[in-house]
Order: structure tokens, then C-alpha cells, then sequence
């Protein structure tokens, strides 16, 4: 079984993001790391080729820098990778990002693509969606429980009441959600051969995309700080924060 | 004459009330103001989107909108967009929008903006980002229809108040067969006894700091003393699997907008404060005084919440006998 998990790498998830003078995100001379979320996809991709055999290939647009998100998949366990780097690509907004990636997944080959939900730093949430229908395959979202079995992908989508259970017939396009598996840590040997996998690198028109596809739909005409709140009351509990939280919420009068 | 639909996002029974909000914002920057309704009880709803100032509302009570997930509704939104050219499509932030939304781009080739809390005209929407430090303007370029997906509750749902009941238009697009291959064979709920999250008036919401899924009994102890008052979770405590996923407020989870939120053992990421930052009142409560959460709180209690918190449901009880 041939998998291919989209990954992304993020600006530290863990620190304070910033815009550069051109309101993109800074990405570059920042820490970062593959995007926590795309873990748990990695993840999901390996248990599916531990069970079936067959290779997990990690597709990555980015800078160059996001080879240590690669770096960090491939020490986990997967077999291989790809990099779509190209200057043409900065800015790259949800639709160009898809097309990019699409072809990318259908250079590879794939019986099941995964992808984290969204990402830590876009947080746009529909791209792997966008993916399914460039590469016009079925789609099972938000995934919490996964299984393959006998050509069809079945989960557990999670919904805003509960779950559903969706299955789809292979190939077939599956988000994680960070719930669905518990990601691996990479072990010495899995660093060291990561370092020997193989990494393939492509540009825009290797991928056989013209400038106009990647041209993006969406510029920023403002960027302003949100209005602060004034500071509130914060106060060391002594033993009366229970008395003085009853007295506010009697204040508000919702007690 | 600026044309603005809104996908409706049609539950069994009856429609989610997010497309009310997103009706009111499209009458605010457009003269034809109309729904898309797929699924059963599509037509039923018909009535309540005309009372929001849908003029005209397309609508099919097709089981396959309901069966299948995203592929049919994307298609037959295409459809429909190409008949009546519509300049803006308006979804709610829900998982389903989200599936249809994104399919329905791969097929227009149009620009998709997300999390949204604000349209001022067809072709310009407002997001908020950094944990809502930072608003972004952003101009929509590209063919039409744009696509906006927005976050719940940036805007007040207000009926119309009068004016003509919407025309129901049937939606007779034909769904090709290879588009109903992911299908919902099974649907459960887990709602946790008391109001919904989002209806609430209180919200007690707990994280990593509560140490122990166990110890979300305080918290429900605690909102069954209030009374009207809801559970919820961070990422983090969700993803660890103390609570359901559908407890989570915040990016990836619900929107809430509570008269009062008390955050309790909650550091306040980014992620987190996106779902809660608009409620009326916040109090935290937190062992570390640096939690960016004390930043927004209007009280802030920096002590043990496994302390505070069965202490403040006594006190409730006390004050309310």
C-alpha cells in the first residue's frame, strides 16, 4: 500500500508569530518544526504500511529549511520524500498550495493520502479537501479512529455532536485529527538512516505548472493590532478567590 | 448588483442557525440575498432563511446530500453557480462547510479565505489572527464566486423583521454516481447532559492545569451549581482524550460567547483564546501568574484550582440557599 503524507513546516508552534514588512508570515531565520498536527498523519501512514507493507512518502512544499520537517518524518519512519521548493511560491495561498500539492501526491503514486486537519500557522482547514478533488478522489475528514481493510478507508469523523462513521472505497484522501493516533518518537537508528533516504526535489514547472496556476487570489491590504482590554484584577488566592469568584458571578448575575 | 448566497448547512430536522448570521452579513453588502439548501429538511428551512432575507432559496431534500459527504453538495453548488453567477458564496467554519467549501474551490478555481469574522463587501473580508491580537484585511481577487468561510458568531443572526417569504427554487441538479463513494453509514451523538457550549450562559472550561481527566467532575459539579452553564476543554486535554473532541473550545472547536467564561487551568495559547476571547466576562484561574490567560481575564485567581474550584461550588450553594 502506497501512502503519502502532506506535511508542513511551521514557524515554532510554540512561539510568538510574526508578520514581515510584506504581511507574509515570517519563516525564514525563525525556528520551526514539522507542524505537530501533520505528526499524527505520519503516524497514521506508518501503522498502515507496518500492517500492509509498501512505502510512506512525505510531500512538502516549503523553503529549504522545511527539510527538517521532512527530516523529522523520515526519522519517524517513512520511506521517502519530496520537496516542492520555488521562489514562486512565496505568499503561495490554500488554492495554489493545493495545486502544488496535487501534483506532487499524483507524481508519487498513492492508495491513500493523509493529511492533518489543518495547520498550526494557517489554520485555513480546507486544503486537504481541495487536494481530494484536484487528484477526483473521495474524501473521509476528521478523521479520530482509522482503519483500512479490503480496499476501503472506514473512520470516525468527528461532527459538532458527536461522530460519524464514513467509509469511502480506496484511493482515497483521509484527515487526521490529533486524537487519532499516538505519533512515535523518532529512535537513534530512525535519525540515522533518515539521513540516506531519499529526498526528491521538484520546482513549479517540474510539477508542469505554468505561473498563472500558482498565482495567488488573496493580498493583504491591512494589518492593524486588535483593540486591547484594559488590565483586569488579578489577585494571589489567599483563600477567599472562591468568595471574590461567587461575589463576580453574582455581579453578572448568572447565580 | 452584488449577488451573495449562503450555503446553509442543513442538519436531519433542521437548519444550523450559523446560516441566520451569515444571511444578516450578506443583506449588509448585497441587494440579492440567497440560500443553497441541500439535503433532507432543506425545503422546511426554507421559511426560517426567508425570515433572515433570503430572497430566493435553492433548495433539494436529496438523501444523497445527506449520505454522502462534501462531493455532491460541491457539485451541485458548482452547478448552481454557474447558472446564477453569484459574486460571494458564504460558509460557516463547520466541519461540513469546511469539506464542501474546499472541494467546491478545486472546482471554480476561485479564492477560498477562512475563519473570517467580518465581510464588507463582496470582494473584502476581515480575519483575525495571533489569537485575535492582530486583524488582517484581505482583498479577494480572482474569478468569482469568492469563497468565505466564517467563524460563528461574528455577527449577530437579526431576522428581517417583515418582507416577502423567500421562492423556493428546486435544485434539480443530477449527482453523477462516482461522486457518492464517501458515504455516512452510521451517526452518533455524545451530548453531555446541561445546555449546549454555545448556548450557555456560563462556561467552565478546563485545562492541562486541572492534572487529571478525573478532576473534570469539579468542573461538572461546579456548572450543575450555576445552572445554565456548559463544560469545555482545551486542545490539549481533548487530545488527550479526557474529554470527547466536541467539548473543545477554540480554533479547531467551537466558538463561544458566554456572559461569563472561567477558564480553569488554562494557560490561554493562542488556539485556545480564538473561541473564548469574546465572551462578556472572563475569569481564570491558574497556578501560574505568566499564563497569557490573566492577559485577557477580567478576574484573575493565580492559586490551585483543585482548591478554588470545589470551594467556589460550596460557596455557590451556599449563597443560593
Amino acid at each position: 500500500m502506497n501512502v503519502v503524507v502532506l506535511a508542513k513546516y511551521v514557524p515554532n508552534p510554540n512561539g510568538i508569530p510574526e508578520l514581515g514588512d510584506d504581511f507574509l508570515l515570517r519563516r525564514e531565520g525563525v525556528e520551526g518544526a514539522l507542524d505537530p498536527g501533520d505528526e499524527f498523519g505520519v503516524e497514521a501512514g506508518l501503522q498502515l504500511t507496518d500492517a500492509n507493507g509498501g512505502e510512506v512518502t512525505i510531500v512538502s512544499m516549503g523553503p529549504e529549511a522545511a527539510m527538517a520537517g521532512i527530516r523529522k518524518a523520515l526519522s519517524m519512519g517513512a520511506h521517502k520524500a519530496v520537496l516542492v521548493t520555488d521562489d514562486g511560491l512565496r505568499g503561495a495561498d490554500a488554492l495554489v498550495t493545493a495545486r502544488v500539492l496535487a501534483a506532487a501526491v499524483e507524481k508519487a503514486g498513492f492508495d491513500v493520502v493523509i493529511a492533518g486537519v489543518e495547520s498550526t500557522d494557517g489554520y485555513t482547514g480546507t486544503l486537504p479537501m481541495t487536494v481530494g478533488e484536484l487528484l477526483g478522489v473521495p474524501s473521509v475528514t476528521f478523521a479520530r479512529r482509522l482503519d483500512v481493510s479490503d480496499g476501503t478507508v472506514r473512520i470516525e469523523r468527528q461532527t459538532e455532536l458527536g461522530y460519524d462513521v464514513v467509509e469511502a472505497p480506496l484511493p482515497a484522501l483521509v484527515t487526521v485529527t490529533a486524537g487519532a493516533t499516538s505519533p512515535r518518537y523518532p529512535t537513534l537508528k530512525g535519525i540515522m538512516q533518515a539521513k540516506q533516504k531519499p529526498v526528491e526535489r521538484y520546482t513549479v514547472s517540474d510539477l508542469g505548472l505554468s505561473p498563472d496556476d500558482v498565482a495567488p487570489t488573496q493580498r493583504v491590504t491591512g494589518v492593524e493590532p486588535a483593540p486591547e482590554k484594559g488590565p483586569g484584577e488579578i489577585v494571589e488566592d489567599s483563600g477567599d478567590g472562591a468568595a471574590r469568584i461567587a461575589a463576580f458571578l453574582q455581579d453578572a448575575k448568572v447565580i | 448588483m452584488a449577488r451573495v448566497w449562503v450555503y446553509a448547512d442543513v442538519r436531519p430536522g433542521k437548519v444550523d442557525a450559523s446560516a441566520f448570521e451569515l444571511l444578516t452579513k450578506a443583506r449588509a453588502i448585497a441587494d440579492q440575498v440567497e440560500a443553497v439548501a441541500l439535503g433532507p429538511g432543506a425545503t422546511e428551512a426554507a421559511g426560517a432563511l426567508g425570515d433572515y432575507g433570503a430572497q430566493t432559496v435553492y433548495a433539494s431534500d436529496q438523501p444523497v446530500y445527506a449520505e454522502s459527504v462534501a462531493r455532491p453538495a460541491a457539485f451541485a453548488l458548482r452547478e448552481l453557480a454557474r447558472e446564477h453567477a453569484p459574486n460571494l458564496i458564504l460558509f460557516s467554519q463547520s466541519y461540513d462547510a469546511r469539506d464542501v467549501a474546499g472541494r467546491l474551490q478545486a472546482m471554480t478555481g476561485s479564492t477560498l479565505m477562512s475563519n473570517a469574522n467580518d465581510v464588507s463587501a463582496v470582494d473584502q473580508a476581515e480575519t483575525q489572527i495571533f489569537g485575535g491580537t492582530t486583524i488582517v484585511q484581505v482583498a479577494l481577487e480572482g474569478p468569482d464566486p469568492k469563497l468565505v468561510l466564517m467563524r460563528p458568531k461574528s455577527t449577530a443572526a437579526e431576522p428581517t423583521g417583515g418582507g416577502p417569504a423567500a421562492t423556493v427554487v428546486p435544485v434539480e441538479v443530477q449527482v453523477p454516481d462516482g461522486l457518492t463513494s464517501a458515504r455516512r453509514v452510521e451517526c452518533h451523538e455524545e451530548q453531555a447532559s446541561g445546555p449546549k457550549l454555545e448556548e450557555a450562559k456560563v462556561v467552565v472550561s478546563g485545562g492541562r492545569g486541572l492534572q487529571q481527566p478525573e478532576n473534570f467532575k469539579l468542573l461538572e459539579d461546579l456548572a450543575a451549581v450555576i445552572g445554565n452553564a456548559a463544560v469545555g476543554a482545551t486542545r490539549a486535554v481533548v487530545d488527550s482524550g479526557w474529554v470527547p473532541y466536541n467539548y473543545q473550545v477554540g480554533q479547531t472547536g467551537k466558538t463561544v460567547k458566554p456572559e461569563v467564561y472561567i477558564a480553569v487551568g488554562v494557560s490561554g495559547a493562542i488556539q485556545h483564546l480564538v473561541g473564548m476571547k469574546e465572551a462578556k466576562r472572563i475569569v481564570a484561574i491558574n497556578r501560574d501568574a505568566d499564563a497569557p490567560i490573566f492577559k485577557i481575564a477580567d478576574l484573575g485567581i493565580v492559586g490551585d484550582a483543585l482548591k478554588v474550584i470545589p470551594a467556589l461550588t460550596e460557596e455557590i450553594k451556599a449563597r443560593k440557599s
